[in-house]
């Protein structure tokens, strides 16, 4: 097991290194401002900038050079810091350093660690929620196929799939921030750290984790309900009735165990996305997460910041991959010894 | 064969029950998006303790119902179930279902047909047997129920029972799953052990095998055993009395060297005409049934065998509008046949028995 775990890590690094290189050269190659290249050296000078001066900044930023050493650079870089020089004044971005916004004139990698948390407080609760909503709607439903709450569990489904999460995020805040005084039960939502004061912390994101939730749980419902469905009639779920348990036992030692594995996989793909930064959330409620930095940089063109989120997020997935692959191995003897 | 000459098919006798298993016109019917379909209509027999019984028949003659009607593993479902199954004298159909779930597993167990897939897959299986033990012994401890676990599975023929008990049902042979499969079925002593094709899915080195222990274990635990069975030459080899079934009737009944030796219904020399012999130059290809067994929606009027059957009609008997009751016969057993008794049996001699 722990050497399938190395071999496991070892792709792992290779599949990061790979898409750090596919991101950098895309941002590098790809984008230009009002037809300039060098769009972090335009940004350095300032909107008054003429191309020689332009020039000079890229040139001394090392922008001029061959996209390959630059990608070399920002690999060292990430692993033992690099300055920032435009020929006078020099800024050390230390390890790991993900790049420099020139725009707020901060490490990118200060930028990340401030609006992590944020992210993880959202992911987290929202994970709890959806998972035991969802798989409790899905079970239940199952188990009383073609019932009114089977019914009305569809419908709560096909609405969270088709409803997009601005919507709904929106829509929470219309009625629980906005709405009629004795509904306001959730005035001037607004992150607080959970270092701060816990209970805030819980209250602000009680409608965060409900908008992201509503869409998840619906997934996994249906998911839950449909492979619940399939178990139950499988031969050792008879096996099990035949000898002699209870329901209780037979639903939940026997078919939610197997129903159950499969929602392990997406489960943790799930949650190793949403620590990418959850966008249209954190920009409906205004909560500083990985999501937000990610939108505002898309806007300001800061190409440093989209650079290390994606990485970041691209790293998240790819852990989240292995976690999954060896649950899957813990919770499915026939992965585990074979 | 002394409980069940005066018992027909249809109402049945009412009354105590006599024998240790009594099954009085059982009937289980699915109603579908197609219509009501009629897996068992109407089947009866009669088990003493330690005796076998057969049933015989081909795919979807409701014999799996059946087993499965007796056991109550329809309770709970939208199976429609009528007539009763009587278990040392307590009435299953009609029993609280919690109390029938008490019995289930304890005083009468079922082996199946695939052990690889009727063995879950995510637990070893000593665990399966020590959770079949402990649901019906709660005072017993985790440990005691192991140990327990791990006699059954030696007394079933498992080597090294010890360390193969945490070992998950992948990692067995398709006969070892059906020796834990019996190991579990039996753990609790049942009196009542139905086995669903038990032998189907295994090779046929293994199958004997399996029949085998399972005569043997007759022997020491003293369980009437109830098999089913497409397989003549396992009801040969272990069986007392046979119950031949066709479009969830039974069709012949009785005991098994007469039913053989003397059968009197066209389907039954049908299915002993279509066994393989080894032990036969091979003159011709096998014979086969004529024709397909009918739906269970739509099952054809008169005798359900009737499309198949050779004789249909032979000097006017109506094959095609009466159904034939089971009725004692000439040899001794009980046969749904409209053919006069002296014209099966002349019948049998001159067109089947020569070629068997």
């Amino acid at each position: 097991m722990g050497r399938y775990i190395i071999r496991r890590l070892l792709g792992a690094a290779l599949v990061v290194l790979i898409i750090s290189f596919m991101t950098f050269f895309i941002f590098q190659v790809g984008p230009s401002h009002s037809g300039v290249k060098n769009a972090e050296a335009y940004f350095y000078v300032g909107k008054a900038s003429t191309p020689a001066q332009v020039a000079v900044v890229a040139h001394s930023l090392g922008l001029d050079k061959p996209i390959y050493q630059q990608y070399w650079i920002y690999m060292k870089g990430i692993v033992v810091g690099r300055p920032y020089t435009d020929g006078s004044t020099t800024v050390q971005c230390s390890a790991p350093c993900f790049g420099y916004s020139f725009r707020l004139n901060t490490p990118v990698w200060d930028l990340i660690k401030e609006a992590f948390p944020v992210t993880a407080s959202e992911t987290v609760g929202a994970c709890i929620l959806w998972l035991l909503g969802g798989v409790a709607i899905g079970v239940i439903s199952a188990l009383r196929r073609g019932s009114i709450f089977d019914r009305a569990a569809t419908i709560f489904a096909l609405a969270g799939v088709s409803l997009p999460v601005f919507f709904t995020a929106e829509l929470l805040l219309l009625v629980f921030s906005y709405g009629p005084t004795w509904l306001r039960l959730f005035p001037n939502v607004t992150y607080v750290p959970l270092t701060d004061n816990p209970l805030l912390w819980f209250q602000n994101l009680i409608l965060p984790w409900i908008s992201l939730a509503f869409l998840f749980a619906a997934l996994y419902a249906r998911f839950t309900r449909a492979n619940m469905l399939e178990v139950m009639g499988e031969d050792y779920i008879r096996t099990a009735t035949a000898k002699g348990l209870r329901r209780r036992a037979v639903v939940g030692r026997h078919a939610l165990r197997s129903a159950l594995t499969p929602i392990v996989t997406i489960f943790g793909l799930d949650v190793g996305g949403l620590l990418g930064g959850a966008i249209l959330t954190e920009t409906a409620f205004s909560f500083p997460g990985l999501g937000l930095l990610s939108f505002r940089a898309i806007q300001s063109e800061d190409l440093p910041i989209i650079l290390g989120v994606t990485i970041i997020g691209a790293l998240f997935i790819v852990l989240a991959n292995i976690v999954v692959d060896v649950l899957y191995a813990y919770v499915d003897p026939r992965v585990r010894l074979s | 064969m002394t409980v069940m000459i005066d018992r027909g098919a249809g109402s049945g006798p009412t009354g105590p029950p006599t024998s240790f298993l009594e099954v009085r016109d059982l009937r289980v019917h699915f109603p579908t998006e197609d219509g009501l379909v009629k897996a068992v209509d109407g089947v009866s027999f009669g088990l003493e303790r330690g005796a076998t019984l057969g049933i015989v028949g081909e795919s979807g003659c409701g014999k799996s119902v059946t087993s499965q009607a007796i056991l109550g593993l329809h309770k709970g479902t939208n199976a429609k179930i009528s007539g009763q199954v009587w278990l040392d004298g307590v009435d299953l159909i009609a029993a609280d279902a919690e109390d029938v779930r008490k019995l289930r597993g304890n005083k009468m167990a079922m082996i199946f047909q695939d052990p690889l897939s009727a063995l879950h897959p995510f637990y070893s299986i000593g665990t399966q047997i020590v959770e079949a033990y402990r649901v019906h012994h709660r005072d017993v401890s985790k440990k005691q129920a192991w140990a327990r676990t791990v006699e059954m599975l030696d007394r079933v023929g498992i080597p090294n029972a010890a360390g193969r008990a945490k070992d998950y049902p992948h990692q067995f042979s398709g006969g070892m799953r059906q020796r834990a499969m019996i190991a579990m079925a039996l753990v609790n002593d049942p009196e009542l052990l139905i086995a669903d094709e038990p032998t189907t899915a295994l090779d046929v080195t293994v199958q004997a095998q399996i029949i085998e222990l399972m005569v043997d274990l007759q022997k020491e635990f003293g369980s009437a055993i109830v098999i089913i069975t497409h397989d003549l030459g396992v009801v040969a080899e272990m069986v007392k009395d046979v119950l031949v079934m066709y479009a969830g009737r039974g069709i012949e009944y009785g005991n098994a060297e007469d039913t053989f030796y003397r059968p009197e219904h066209p389907y039954t020399w049908g299915l002993l005409s279509s066994v393989t012999r080894l032990d036969r130059v091979r003159e011709e290809r096998l014979r086969p049934i004529p024709g397909t067994p009918p739906s269970l929606l739509n099952v054809p009027p008169g005798c359900p065998f009737n499309p198949r059957c050779t004789y249909r009609g032979r000097n006017g008997i109506p094959c095609t509008t009466e159904r034939p009751e089971l009725l004692a016969s000439n040899a001794g057993h009980l046969v749904a046949c409209h053919l006069p008794p002296a014209e099966r049996s002349a019948a049998f001699l001159s067109d089947i028995k020569p070629n068997l």
